[in-house]
């Protein structure tokens, strides 16, 4: 996830797993193994072993 | 609402000011508000980044201190140098402004010049105009590269008028000129603005607009220059319309009438 390993002791969906890191709700993107996981489809997207996951948002620039 | 006086046309929608504005480099998201307040500006560039996991969870968002129920947003391609990362990170960007198409591509070729990488820039373009964006690009100032991007479906071309960031002000302008000659779309001078004359001379030229972000974050006093940026390509743009007088060596017209001088003193 944005680089680094996490693991988790239990199978994880998209909207679980930003739930549980504060960021449901929040204008973020996902994308997962390089290709976007539209906001409607985060809560039935499990996350499997060895993906990568890219979680962005919005910052100043020019 | 009722239609704005000399407008400019990005994409088939109108917009009052010609001036857009980035939100990098600011002290805080107050100082980027107030300056973007000052600017008069209504599209704001905005970088897209990874979010800090597990971290000030509660920190202020940019999205908080500009809403984009006020501000169009304006996602760009900052930082990368390959075609693919470009389209990646404008896919997520759409993705986080749901559904939002109007972008700033950029692609890099060095970051000690952050030049445009052109063969890039234009692979990206073409993708991204057929997945349905709205692409305003940045590139060299080289006219045919930029009948390229319009013919690929761009809805602006923003020509560096000097180097990202450099502040060295409008070093080419037979070539932006070139450029307006030849394309259609409206061209932005993005990049390489210092000063408000460098903002004048460019609206003077004939460009459609200027988008900036160093000259007026690295100002001593960012709200006090985006209020003059404003004032520039206000009066840069009307000296456009009004026409200026030709350039002539020797003037030989004064402006004062030649007739009825008092007599020479006799010698």
């Amino acid at each position: 996830m944005n680089g680094k390993a996490h693991s988790f002791e239990s199978p994880l969906g998209i909207g679980a797993l930003l739930s549980r890191l504060e960021l449901s709700g929040k204008k973020i993107a996902v994308e997962r193994n390089g290709e976007i996981v539209p906001k409607s489809a985060h809560a039935e997207t499990m996350i499997r072993d060895g993906d990568q996951l890219e979680i962005v948002v919005a910052v100043g620039g020019g | 609402m009722g239609a704005i006086r000399d407008a400019l046309v990005v994409a088939g929608k109108s917009y009052s000011s010609r001036l857009l504005v980035g939100t990098g480099k600011y002290r805080d998201f107050a100082e980027t508000r107030a300056a973007v307040e000052a600017s008069g500006a209504q599209i704001v560039t905005v970088a897209i980044r990874r979010t800090n996991i597990g971290q000030n969870r509660n920190e202020p968002s940019l999205l908080d201190a500009l809403p984009p129920s006020r501000f169009t947003y304006l996602p760009n391609t900052a930082g990368c140098y390959s075609a693919a990362d470009a389209v990646r990170t404008l896919r997520l960007a759409r993705e986080l402004l749901d559904g939002h198409d109007l972008v700033k591509l950029e692609v890099l070729g060095d970051p000690q010049t952050l030049y445009p990488n052109m063969p890039e820039t234009l692979a990206a373009a073409e993708t991204l105009v057929k997945e349905g964006f709205k692409v305003m690009v940045y590139c060299s100032d080289d006219p045919i590269q930029a009948q390229m991007l319009e013919a690929i479906g761009c809805v602006a071309v923003m020509p560096l008028a000097s180097l990202i960031g450099s502040g060295m002000g409008i070093l080419n302008p037979w070539n932006l000129q070139l450029i307006l000659e030849k394309v259609k779309v409206p061209l932005l001078v993005d990049a390489g603005v210092g000063t408000a004359s460098d903002a004048a001379i460019a609206m003077e030229l004939g460009c459609d607009g200027v988008l900036m972000n160093t000259a007026i974050a690295a100002a001593r006093d960012p709200v006090l220059m985006a209020t003059a940026m404003r004032k520039a390509v206000e009066a840069g743009r009307e000296a456009f319309l009004a026409g200026r007088m030709p350039k002539k060596l020797y003037s030989a017209t004064p402006s004062s009438p030649t007739e009825g001088k008092i007599a020479p003193k006799a010698a």
